[in-house]
């Protein structure tokens, strides 16, 4: 199915879920509003006309000027060979893009659906807050209830990818800088 | 549970509240496994919740490597983010170099000379024979062969030296940049590859002789962890390890980027030929045979080498249209991806890198269930992470 | 040897004791492993066939800090890592050094000005002995280092304690 037939279907079936298409251009995408994404997300994998068995990666990204976070989930078909032994190709592939408010980040998780999703999700809160709720390596703290934070270590600070991010001065005791020199304040 | 099966003798179940037990009484131990230690291939830490040597669960804890790729990627133009690009996968630098520069090539609407692109495909496979040298050699190392290892690395330093007259550098090359390749290939180049293929096609039945048909080495390793081709693709597996489970599929087939349909090789897939489809020894079997496929592809390469320039008219401050893409390339680990969103500014507004290790990585919570701790290392070592793509 | 260190008088000699020491321990320095990144794969090929570290003495990798007595810090230190560093220098036993292998160990290295993660140079968290610059360094100059490292050995005098006994991790 080419971008245009993924979207129309998607439009067709979904509507008002589905924010905006945007099929022109090297990363045709669908815009799908954060409360019926699990939905979208299992007829995406189940229907047999899309048949979207691999979730290749979820980025997450900072829209400070609009008060949004997005998250980018990218999806692609395999086509299984006619005859056995065969080489394997690619039915097609297309993106999906949540927007959720800065401030109330919360966005069901499809770690059900497609299980790698689980350390994409980690990730994503891990770099930018994004929340996904339903994610099974989940713990509560002082933060909330959240995915379990994968990269940073569990004590960390805010949330780095962020565009507003401060710098940590130090951590547990070790300074953030050599000395004096503070290599971000100098100009460039 | 009273009854544990040990994975791989599906008729041998332990019985952990036996009669002849019923008076050692036995507990849960968590092991930790890391993040320095010599087999995890760099700073990994496994918990391991154990019952004596029976292992009931792993939990890989990443992160120990996190250099903030990402974030350096929103603050450096393309041509200076290349030298952080090596850094992700730092054994195929080559490979992680073209992905990216394809990925910014795409957005900007550059074009690369043709001579660029055949470079770029040479030093990528050149990289590719090189990684799946150190995979071999370290997973010998790490069960007991340090021989394997002593012979990777000699094949390798030919390969090194090989870079290193081209780039200056032996592992982090930065050779591979937006608009074609930083250096034309010195004069001597084609002969010394030539030799050094020539040299190195007789190896790989050696290499057979000494590990891949070695008794202990596929007591080790065959029916440990076997993973399905449905598990493979749902849990986002790539590279080998999802070719070792069954499915044919390799991306510079699928959808070819540079030239890759000019050139003419097979896809190695697991069979199962020492055990069930997809345990490691299949994970391992397939680096072996995909060294022989890349020696093949750049005997074709040499031969169809054209003259002409290595590098596109870049302009000095590249101006990036707004746009954005995500674009893969089959690395020796998997599917190395760059998400890469510009917004008209020199500098892109995010840069995201998917590791292929990082998804290969998630899948040890699921298959270590019922194995030995023995098996841990045979399993992370068919698995191949490297820690630098894993953490970014 | 601590016992001895400090209870001999100026002037009484002990040279041919002080030799046979440091020569004992310059020729055997057994690392541990810990190779965290880029820099552990150079660090792997100068233990390999092309440049032998073994010959120099230094080829018994150690997985257990208990049992090595020199560190080479091979690879960038995130603030994750640096508590288990600094943990496992703690745990090796005295006398101990430390080679800081590449430029993300001597001061952050490319991770300098954005790297909001990593830790700007080992010496903010352990008392380093050698430098070896590079990203990655050649072994040439890791083997280098270690040369530089069984020089500044040669010089220890069990009359007096050497830096890296005085000062505890930080």
């Amino acid at each position: 199915m080419t971008p245009e037939q993924i979207a129309k279907t998607l439009q067709d079936k979904f509507g008002q879920a589905i924010a905006e298409a945007c099929v022109e251009g090297l990363h045709p995408h669908v815009v799908v509003s954060a409360d019926r994404w699990h939905e979208v997300a299992v007829f995406l994998r189940d229907d047999e006309h899309m048949k979207f068995d691999w979730l290749r990666a979820i980025s997450g990204v900072d829209r400070m000027e609009d008060g949004q976070l997005e998250a980018v989930y990218d999806l692609h078909a395999t086509q299984p060979s006619a005859e056995p032994g065969g080489l394997w190709g690619e039915r097609h592939g297309f993106a999906v893009t949540v927007k959720v408010p800065r401030d109330n980040p919360h966005v069901a998780s499809v770690a059900d659906v497609w299980p790698t999703a689980e350390w994409h999700e980690r990730e994503a809160y891990d770099l930018l807050g994004i929340v996904f709720d339903g994610n099974p390596d989940t713990v509560t703290d002082h933060d909330g209830t959240h995915p379990r934070r994968i990269l940073c270590p569990d004590d960390w600070v805010g949330h780095p990818l962020r565009k507003d991010y401060q710098f940590p001065e130090e951590y547990q005791g070790i300074p953030g800088w050599a000395g004096d020199d503070r290599p971000l304040d100098k100009k460039k | 549970m009273s009854e544990i099966e040990l994975q791989g003798q599906p008729d041998v179940l332990i019985d952990v509240d036996a009669e002849s037990s019923a008076d050692m009484v036995t507990e849960e131990l968590l092991i930790n496994m890391g993040p320095q230690h010599p087999s995890t291939h760099g700073v990994l830490r496994l918990l391991l919740r154990t019952d004596g040597e029976l292992v009931l669960e792993v939990t890989p804890h990443i992160g120990y490597l996190h250099r903030c790729a990402e974030k350096i990627g929103e603050s450096l133009t393309p041509k200076q983010y290349v030298p952080y690009t090596d850094r992700l996968d730092y054994l195929s630098a080559m490979n992680n170099n073209l992905t990216y520069a394809l990925a910014i090539e795409a957005l900007a609407g550059i074009e690369v000379p043709e001579r660029a692109t055949y470079l770029r495909m040479i030093m990528a496979e050149l990289n590719r024979i090189a990684s799946h040298l150190v995979t071999f050699g370290c997973f010998g190392m790490d069960l007991g062969a340090w021989t394997a290892f002593l012979y990777s690395f000699r094949e390798r330093e030919h390969i090194m030296d090989l870079f290193e007259s081209t780039c200056g550098a032996r592992l982090t090359y930065s050779y591979i940049t937006v608009g074609g390749v930083t250096h034309d290939l010195p004069d001597n180049f084609i002969e010394r590859l030539r030799e050094f293929l020539d040299y190195f096609d007789p190896k790989l039945p050696e290499y057979d002789g000494l590990l891949s048909n070695n008794h202990i080495f596929v007591r080790r390793t065959a029916n440990v962890a076997p993973v399905t081709g449905e598990q493979a693709i749902a849990w986002g597996l790539s590279g080998p390890i999802l070719r070792a489970c069954g499915p044919k599929w390799d991306l510079r087939k699928v959808s070819p980027y540079c030239f890759y349909d000019r050139v003419e090789f097979d896809v190695p897939v697991g069979e199962g030929r020492m055990g069930t489809v997809g345990d490691s020894w299949d994970r391992y079997i397939i680096r072996m045979l995909e060294m022989r496929q890349s020696v093949r592809i750049l005997r074709q390469l040499i031969d169809q080498l054209p003259d002409g320039d290595v590098m596109a008219k870049v302009p000095r401050t590249l101006k990036l249209p707004p746009g954005e893409i995500y674009m893969e390339t089959e690395n020796p680990r998997g599917q190395l991806g760059f998400y890469v969103e510009t917004d008209g500014s020199p500098i892109p507004y995010r840069v995201k890198a998917k590791g292929p290790s990082f998804c290969n990585l998630s899948i040890m919570h699921e298959i270590c269930r019922g194995i030995l701790i023995a098996d841990i290392p045979a399993i992370l070592g068919s698995i191949d992470v490297v820690m630098g793509e894993v953490d970014r | 040897m601590s016992f001895m260190v400090n209870r001999f008088e100026e002037g009484l000699m002990i040279t041919s004791v002080d030799w046979a020491l440091n020569w004992a321990r310059q020729c055997s320095l057994w690392p541990v492993t810990f190779g965290l990144a880029c820099c552990a794969i150079e660090m792997m090929a100068t233990g390999a066939d092309r440049w032998d570290i073994d010959r120099f003495g230094a080829g018994a990798y150690r997985p257990s800090p208990r049992q090595s007595d020199l560190m080479i810090v091979a690879g960038t230190v995130t603030y994750k890592m640096a508590s288990r560093l600094v943990r496992l220098f703690n745990q090796m036993p005295e006398p101990k050094w430390v080679i800081a292998m590449g430029a993300c160990t001597v001061g952050g290295g490319p991770y300098y000005k954005y790297g909001y993660h990593v830790v700007k140079g080992i010496d903010l968290i352990l008392p380093v002995d050698v430098y070896v610059p590079g990203c990655p360094p050649r072994p040439e100059s890791l083997l280098e280092g270690l040369l530089r490292l069984r020089d500044k050995i040669a010089h220890n005098t069990i009359a007096k304690a050497s830096p890296s006994q005085s000062e505890s991790a930080a």
